[in-house]
């Protein structure tokens, strides 16, 4: 096994270190005499590994792209690894969320088994395989890293196996992720077809008008977008995410469904031209995927489905930015081609922060009361004041308010969206003036949805007696959350600070590279610091000015205030329920909700109860059924799996002579 | 120069004036003789010398939500355009920023309310958010259609453009957007039919049972950003209902705060003449006003 490429000491070589590093975090932590100091031990070096990597990636990001071919022995030539600005950007949360994981495991969950020490080396080799998936080049490299990642994700989401559920998620995870892969191989065979090897073509080297490149597309599309958990495509990826432990759930949601949009992205550089419909394509499954994610995620009352449905409508508004870029490209419109792009990618960037912020708080909110169930929380900032506003930050950024970076990264695609809709005529302006709306619709209805969870946990009384030792989590878990909080904040703030990245890393398209730069010219990002600072010097100065009145006038405290009920009981509050039942019930069409309804009759009914639930609409009413339909249909073909090892081996055996005699 | 003093002194001291004008019609409306048309300066200067009592189960989310809505409030005045003068602060994509500064409000206000742990603060906060929903999509439905017409991202050159250069060539859209957001401007300011601002303890209201727990100076600053509220989008609605693009200079000044007190007359009327709506018909209607968006937008794109 030989390595070739550029081999002295740069920042991309650095990177592919880094990388590697991570990868084999948890290999060491295997000798260690505990299964307690190796976590530490793998913490430790995940922590490492970004901390060098993040940086280099920087660099590398803005330096020549580094190549390298890895001769490796196998069939169908040499692997070949790239590092281009895209891969960089793309790096930048893998490290960040894996180092964030990995230290808060070790207060999450301390590793006691040898099965933890098994589940401590894989946490290092999924974002270790993600990094290897953006740096492949070619068509058997990148399967293998993605499958690393796929199956590790895997056994990692199984953690806690005991439970059904969790053993349920996991085989739909498995099928899901399979399905894709296989439409991925596809992708290859035909990438292979059209250019005659599994390397993957030069930038802009296919034509959108050779005769398989809409199949290209139209594979990468459905392979990538099971990944990614585009509309609907989405079927597994609710209960994967509610199950896996929560560190894990921060690893998926924030960097392994951007692999998914990664690929897509990736394709998108292959082509020289972009046909109108592909972007349209793009933009109307991403606004599907953002207005039916964030409606499905307002009826959870699992904290962490309720996430998981949250990610499913980011990546929908990252397909919105990347759909509406597309369009800018086959138009020729520069400016809405550099908003599109740059906003998709920054969301990227953004949903990976406050997605695994999100996540890691639930964790600690899961510590804290010992259930998932939003109602039985409830007044938790007392416990947990830092988590708590950790938490506000992220749940303020998802929403997309300012001045945080969430709404940098959607302004970026509303300005895309909205030049379209000005200037542009025909389909894609038409779904573009739809689109607006529809994202205005998902802001609101985001913001529905987080001031439910952020009211319901943490704000108000508890409904259910806490864990005994609740408290605030170690530092090994507030780091993590705080470091993600001050990004959030910071990306806000600050937002022309990324604009230089984002612009190389959509550099590759000649029409943006003319208007190379423009980014700070051509979207208000300045303005934006601005106006936050003029936000936050009102802010400031209006509690200067609260705190002297308070000082001045005589303060009490009381109970809130019943409207004139004496006996009011924590009990009583609005629940994660109630609060989205209007809401839920103006959906119905789509949510399908359905409720127990208490029999409650004569003077004196008995006790009852009422319980509501939303459904996975398009797995229990499409795809399930669709699917016992299918196998009623094709029982006759259960014959030839019977479990007999030697039998399944013949056929394979056959299988080779057929093609052999098919070949000769 | 000046004109930006004038923008930011009219900002502070206009809206309270608004409330005094509605009360009085509706007063007026009543057979009364009302309160005195600055009674809403009294209150606001009564309230910020009251003390405070606190709810034993709220944090510091409570205290920071009037703050924090009434500074975004007073954020997003700063970019739209009074009358015929352009706003202190204009950029290509403001109205964006703008939308979304509410949002931020309304996330804080409804958090607050939730902060109490009351049943009757959650409705509130619940209906809010519920209606908060179905408003925005209105809202930036009209944003897409000014921007398209003008060609301006900016609120400045949009709603300009809009009550200029567009009157001869898109009055039928004008007059449907400035229909759809006069709900919209009612239904975000709470007032009838869709809420009722004068009662406290009504179980069909929104903003009033949000804001039971608030006491003394926050009080206050609720009262006066929802007066602002009022104010600003009061502004908007008057830019696309009427021609200010032809009074330039004192002229601008004046007719904007005659329009500003006939627009708070027309509320007082409309408070007057109709009965609150039943709460499951506020969907519909903002449905309504979204429709009547859509054609206004349909309009502009044919």
């Amino acid at each position: 096994m030989t390595l070739t490429g550029s081999l002295s000491f740069d920042a991309s070589n650095v990177v592919v270190a880094s990388a590697l590093l991570l990868l084999l975090a948890g290999v060491p932590g295997l000798l260690c005499t505990t299964a307690a100091a190796g976590q530490r031990l793998a913490a430790a070096l995940s922590v490492l590994a970004a901390l060098v990597g993040i940086p280099a990636a920087l660099v590398a990001a803005f330096s020549p792209p580094g190549s390298w071919l890895l001769f490796w022995g196998l069939p169908f030539g040499p692997a070949r690894l790239v590092l281009d600005p895209l891969s960089c950007l793309f790096l930048l949360p893998v490290f960040l969320i894996a180092a964030c994981g990995a230290l808060y495991v070790v207060r999450y969950r301390p590793a006691r088994t040898g099965y933890d020490r098994f589940l401590t080396v894989l946490y290092a080799l999924m974002p270790g395989s993600m990094a290897f998936i953006l740096l492949a080049r070619d068509g058997l490299f990148f399967l293998a890293a993605w499958e690393g990642m796929a199956l590790s994700a895997a056994f990692l989401m199984l953690a806690d196996h005991e439970e059904a559920a969790v053993r349920e998620a996991g085989i739909l995870y498995l099928l899901a992720t399979h399905t894709g892969t296989l439409l991925l191989v596809a992708l290859f065979g035909v990438l292979y077809v059209v250019t005659g090897s599994f390397a993957f073509p030069a930038t802009g080297a296919l034509s959108a008008a050779a005769p398989m490149a809409s199949l290209i597309f139209v594979l990468s599309l459905i392979g990538f977008g099971a990944k990614a958990g585009l509309m609907p495509l989405h079927v597994w990826l609710p209960s994967a995410h509610a199950n896996a432990p929560s560190h894990v759930s921060a690893l998926m949601s924030g960097v392994v469904l951007k692999m998914g949009m990664y690929g897509i992205f990736r394709t998108v550089t292959l082509f020289e031209n972009i046909p109108l419909w592909w972007g349209v394509l793009v933009l109307a499954l991403g606004t599907i995927s953002a207005v039916g994610g964030v409606a499905f995620a307002l009826g959870q009352h699992d904290l962490k489905r309720l996430l998981a449905y949250h990610s499913i409508e980011n990546i929908g508004i990252i397909a919105m930015g990347l759909g509406i870029g597309m369009v800018g490209l086959s138009t020729g419109n520069s400016v809405i081609a550099l908003m599109g792009l740059a906003g998709g990618l920054l969301h990227v960037l953004n949903h990976a922060t406050f997605k695994a912020l999100l996540f890691l708080g639930a964790g600690a909110v899961i510590h804290a009361t010992g259930s998932r169930e939003m109602d039985r929380a409830g007044g938790l900032l007392r416990v947990m004041p830092r988590t708590a506003a950790f938490f506000m930050v992220g749940a303020a950024a998802i929403c997309g308010l300012p001045p945080l970076n969430g709404f940098v990264s959607e302004l970026l695609v509303y300005l895309g969206l909205f030049r379209q809709a000005m200037g542009g005529s025909g389909v894609a302006a038409v779904l573009a003036v739809v689109a607006i709306p529809a994202l205005a619709l998902v802001g609101g209805l985001a913001v529905a949805c987080f001031v439910k969870v952020v009211g319901v946990v943490f704000l108000g009384a508890p409904r259910q007696p806490l864990q005994q030792d609740a408290h605030e989590p170690g530092w090994q878990m507030l780091l993590p959350m705080g470091l993600l909080a001050l990004l959030c904040v910071l990306i806000g703030l600050l937002p022309l600070a990324v604009a230089p990245l984002l612009e190389v890393a959509v550099g590759w398209h000649p029409l943006v590279q003319e208007t190379h730069g423009t980014l700070a010219t051509s979207a208000p990002l300045g303005w934006l610091s601005l106006m936050a600072v003029i936000l936050l010097g009102l802010l400031a100065l209006l509690t200067l000015v609260y705190r002297f009145m308070l000082r001045r006038a005589p303060c009490g405290t009381s109970e809130t205030w019943g409207c004139g009920y004496l006996a009011p009981t924590p009990r009583m509050q609005y629940t994660a329920s109630s609060f989205a039942a209007s809401l839920v019930s103006l959906l119905a069409p789509v949510l399908r909700p359905h409720g127990h309804r208490p029999d409650i009759s004569g003077l004196a009914p008995k006790p009852s109860s009422f319980a509501s639930h939303v459904p996975e609409v398009v797995l229990d009413l499409v795809l399930l059924p669709l699917l016992r339909w299918s196998e009623e249909r094709s029982s006759v073909l259960r014959r030839l799996q019977h479990g007999q090892l030697h039998l399944y081996m013949l056929y394979i055996f056959v299988v080779l002579l057929v093609l052999l005699l098919w070949a000769l | 120069m000046i004109d930006t003093l004038i923008h930011i002194l009219l900002l502070l001291i206009m809206p309270p004036l608004l409330l005094g004008v509605i009360n009085r019609v509706k007063a007026v409306f009543a057979g009364r003789c009302g309160p005195p048309l600055l009674q809403p300066y009294f209150e606001l200067w009564r309230l910020l010398r009251k003390g405070s009592v606190f709810s034993s189960s709220t944090s510091w989310v409570f205290r920071a939500g009037p703050l924090v809505s009434l500074a975004a409030t007073l954020t997003a005045a700063l970019m739209i355009p009074f009358g015929g003068h352009g706003s202190p602060i204009s950029f290509a994509g403001d109205l964006l920023l703008f939308a979304y500064l509410f949002a931020l409000a309304r996330f804080f206000t409804t958090v607050a309310a939730l902060d109490t742990g009351s049943s009757f603060e959650g409705m509130g906060a619940a209906r809010e958010v519920t209606f908060g929903c179905l408003a925005e999509p209105v809202l930036f439905i009209v944003l897409v259609a000014l921007a398209r017409e003008s060609g301006f991202l900016s609120l400045t050159g949009a709603l300009t453009y809009a009550s200029g250069g567009m009157w001869p060539s898109g009055a039928a859209p004008l007059m449907l957007m400035a229909v759809a957001l006069f709900i919209l401007f009612l239904v975000e300011n709470c007032r009838i039919p869709f809420d009722d601002p004068t009662t406290h303890l009504e179980l069909t209201m929104i903003h009033e049972v949000m804001v039971l727990d608030h006491s003394g100076p926050a009080f206050g600053a609720i009262l006066y950003a929802a007066s602002l509220k009022l104010f600003v989008l009061g502004a908007l609605v008057l830019h696309v209902a009427l021609p200010f693009g032809a009074m330039q200079g004192w002229l601008g000044w004046i007719s904007f705060i005659a329009s500003m007190v006939l627009l708070a007359i027309l509320t007082g009327v409309v408070e007057s003449v109709m009965a609150r709506l039943k709460l499951l018909k506020i969907p519909q209607v903002l449905l309504m006003a979204l429709s009547l968006a859509a054609f206004a937008l349909l309009l502009t794109v044919r």
